[in-house]
């Protein structure tokens, strides 16, 4: 178990993002503003608590910062002044970048969805889930 | 040329980590004036200052410069050690070489020369130092407590008893402030009236103690034992001497108004008195809701009054007191919380902060001491807490603990099993904060035997679906989503400073902190003391805080309020200003900028060629005197000088530093 929060994970996350784990004291109010949680293995708070943790691999495997829609609710309850939609996009430009490489493209899409789906659907889509 | 010694402290390694001190002797040896240079572990202690006493007489000095920490923290000591060997006190200057060098630099190779720089700038000075003497002032026996909540209460019998006169200022029409709002207090459960009233009543019967209700403070003059206080009496429209407190007045009185004292849950009458027990025992009419007072008639309760007390057009009286000392004990507010959307406060008659909750509990409040709904008067079943609403929240609220919301919570969870015991209570909480005599085992007794169940985290959002509120909340420890159809929410909001306070503090001359609670002396030392001499202050408006603390603080004010007095007379301020009336134009800007009103005209008489002529000058009273020098800087001739501080001691200082490198 890694109890250290030097991992690069974290350092590239905190760079990505301006936001500093350390600060959260765990009260866990983004998970219970979350609107999205029921479809995530990990609340978010317990995101956080990995971080703080340096459980790299565990955050590796959840699905939860694919499935943040963005929505800032957290960060604006957060009473720390964390921003946690920035912490998750942070999370998601390491593991893009790590290995992956792009997730999501326009060639992923039939002509009918990209002639129905919005504009701003398109490109926050691409954005997420892109490097 | 005076025989200056110099003397360096090396305060363990608070100096001497970070100052060359061997390298600081040798530089002070060459300063001028300068005959002996020496340095020693711990100036301050017995051995320290022994060394300077013996250094004074045998070296036959006539000025001292210590470098060592702040004035603030031992010029008194050096000064006193100074004295005993014979100096004039005010002949020792102090060279802050702490706070204002090694505190603040990590590197010896800087730190060094700017610690010489400093002694050398304070050995200048201390070449034209003077010898001064202090006046004597005279103190007024009484002192003004303002804010007569259980704090101001505390005080004032505290210094009634040591045999002092004193008056308690309150705004409301009665005394008792927070403590009379509650129901029990925490860990035992006390009824808080029954331990609260006998104290208002022992300082309404004490001989010594004079309250003043429906009252506020203006304007404070003056200076330690002698502060002159303007106060304002608000109109009652009852005369006090006249009425017997029957009641018969607010019975037959036909308006309403929101009462204060019940958070706005219920209403009284125009014509009132805030609570059973109010003290003193005396309606007062609000103008603002009274018929006669906006519609021109009724007139009710004056038929009705049996003495004939109502008295419609009373006026607010000013009147103006001297006292020795000033205890501040104004205490706190509740903030409200329907800043936070997610919590819905304000928008549903059963979501409820802290407080609000506890006027449920109480015989007199508005459901008569029933726990129930205030949407469909029914008891609760499920009432959910939520901790820290508002506090320990950098984000939308304030950074700090309130301290006491963990414990009054637990009270509450209890006090409402024991009311309704089918209720099942749940607490969302970040951190439970249990430190007090008694508090641990009282909160733990409510987690086991009450079944209150404690979850950790907080709540999302809540929102009504039929007869209930459905809060939306986590617990962290097992990492589920929790959802509960509560029938009330109980909000812990943040304990806040009172909105005016920084006013106050204005007034009276306190700082204040970043959330306008009133600033200590020193957090540790001097918790009750605060930097304008003879102003205490007492209780919540200080930091929040729990009943046993604000009494203990009440009694340690007390205290001090009671030193003052003891003493016939102060030792004033020796550092005044001096007007060298020759130069004086007799512009007279001193006189407005002076905060103690310690400047005056006066006319003198001059020969100018051949006769005489008369001018008028300014003249400084340096019993009134503080040195702060205003004065001094507003003096367009130049003409004023503050004692100790004077220009050319000043320029000394700077050339010193100047003109060295």
């Amino acid at each position: 178990m890694a109890t250290s929060n030097k991992t690069r994970l974290v350092d590239e996350m905190k760079m990505q993002s301006g936001q500093d784990p350390n600060e959260c004291y765990q009260c866990a109010k983004c998970s219970a503003a979350c609107p999205v949680t029921a479809a995530m293995d990990l609340l978010p708070h317990q995101v956080i608590r990995y971080l703080q943790l340096g459980f790299e691999e565990d955050l590796a495997k959840s699905n939860t910062p694919w499935i943040c829609a963005s929505c800032f609710t957290c960060a604006a309850r957060c009473p720390r002044d964390l921003d946690l939609a920035r912490m998750m996009e942070g999370i998601r430009l390491v593991m893009l970048r790590r290995r992956e490489g792009n997730k999501f493209g326009p060639a992923d899409l039939t002509p009918e969805q990209l002639e129905k789906l919005p504009q701003q659907a398109l490109v926050s889509g691409f954005r997420k889930y892109n490097k | 040329m005076p025989r200056t010694g110099v003397f360096i402290c090396h305060c363990g390694t608070n100096i001497a980590g970070t100052v060359d001190i061997e390298k600081a002797v040798e530089a002070s040896r060459n300063f001028p004036g300068v005959v002996h240079a020496a340095d020693y572990r711990y100036l301050c202690s017995e051995m320290g200052q022994d060394l300077i006493k013996k250094a004074i007489v045998d070296n036959q000095l006539d000025r001292v410069v210590v470098g060592t920490c702040s004035p603030r923290m031992h010029e008194g000591t050096f000064r006193k050690a100074a004295a005993e060997a014979g100096l004039n006190p005010y002949l020792l200057e102090v060279a802050n070489i702490r706070e204002h060098c090694s505190w603040v630099h990590k590197d010896i190779e800087e730190a060094t020369p700017k610690a010489i720089s400093l002694l050398r700038a304070a050995a200048a000075k201390a070449v034209l130092n003077e010898s001064l003497d202090a006046p004597e002032l005279e103190v007024e026996k009484r002192a003004l407590v303002i804010g007569g909540g259980i704090a101001g209460i505390q005080a004032a019998i505290d210094i009634a008893e040591a045999g002092y006169e004193v008056d308690v200022v309150e705004r409301e029409p009665s005394i008792g402030g927070r403590m009379a709002q509650l129901e029990k207090t925490f860990p035992t459960l006390d009824c808080s009236a029954c331990i609260l009233t006998p104290k208002m009543v022992e300082a309404a019967q004490h001989p010594n103690v004079n309250l003043i209700t429906y009252s506020e403070v203006e304007e404070v003059k003056g200076f330690v034992g002698q502060f002159d206080v303007k106060i304002r009496q608000k109109a009652r429209s009852v005369d006090p001497v006249k009425c017997t407190g029957c009641g018969i007045c607010y019975e037959k009185c036909p308006s309403k108004a929101s009462s204060e004292f019940e958070m706005g849950l219920s209403k009284r009458k125009a014509i009132y008195i805030p609570f059973p027990q109010a003290v003193p025992n005396v309606p007062v009419i609000d103008r603002d809701a009274c018929l006669y007072f906006t519609k021109g008639r009724c007139q009710i309760c004056e038929k009705e009054c049996p003495p004939q007390a109502i008295v419609y057009d009373q006026e607010d009286e000013i009147f103006e007191r001297r006292y020795g000392t000033i205890i501040v004990a104004t205490g706190f507010d509740q903030m409200n919380p329907s800043q936070y959307g997610e919590y819905g406060y304000g928008q549903h008659p059963d979501i409820l902060t802290g407080l609000e909750f506890e006027r449920l509990f109480n015989a007199s409040g508005p459901t008569g001491g029933k726990v129930v709904r205030l949407s469909d008067g029914k008891p609760p079943e499920k009432v959910v807490f939520i901790q820290c609403v508002g506090s320990r929240d950098k984000a939308r609220g304030m950074n700090y603990c309130s301290k006491i919301c963990c414990m009054y919570t637990a009270k509450q969870a209890i006090l409402l099993k024991e009311k309704v015991p089918d209720a099942k209570s749940y607490v969302f909480y970040i951190d439970v904060r249990t430190a007090g005599k008694g508090y641990e085992e009282f909160q733990r007794r409510a987690a086991e035997e009450y079944d209150v169940a404690y979850l950790r985290g907080q709540v999302g959002k809540i929102f009504p679906d039929g007869d209930h509120l459905v809060v939306h909340g986590v617990d962290s420890l097992s990492g589920k989503i929790i959802e509960i159809k509560a029938d009330m929410v109980v909000l812990a909001a943040a304990s806040i400073a009172r909105a005016d306070s920084p006013e106050l503090g204005r007034i009276v001359g306190i700082n204040s902190d970043s959330y306008h609670f009133f600033n200590e002396a020193h957090p540790k030392l001097k918790p009750v003391e605060t930097h304008t001499a003879g102003v205490f202050i007492a209780g919540a408006c200080q930091a929040p805080k729990d009943i046993p603390d604000t009494v203990a603080q009440a009694s340690a004010a007390a205290v001090k309020a009671v030193g003052l007095l003891s003493k016939e007379f102060l030792k004033g301020e020796a550092c005044t200003a001096e007007v060298n009336q020759a130069e004086c134009s007799g512009c007279l800007y001193c006189e407005a900028v002076c905060p103690y009103s310690a400047i005056s005209p006066v006319e003198i008489e001059e020969r100018y060629q051949g006769g005489t002529l008369k001018r008028t000058v300014a003249e400084v009273n340096p019993a009134l005197c503080q040195g702060c020098g205003s004065c001094t800087v507003i003096c367009r001739s130049g003409s004023i000088n503050l004692k100790g501080f004077s220009n050319e001691q000043i320029l000394a200082e700077v050339d010193a530093i100047c003109l060295q490198r």
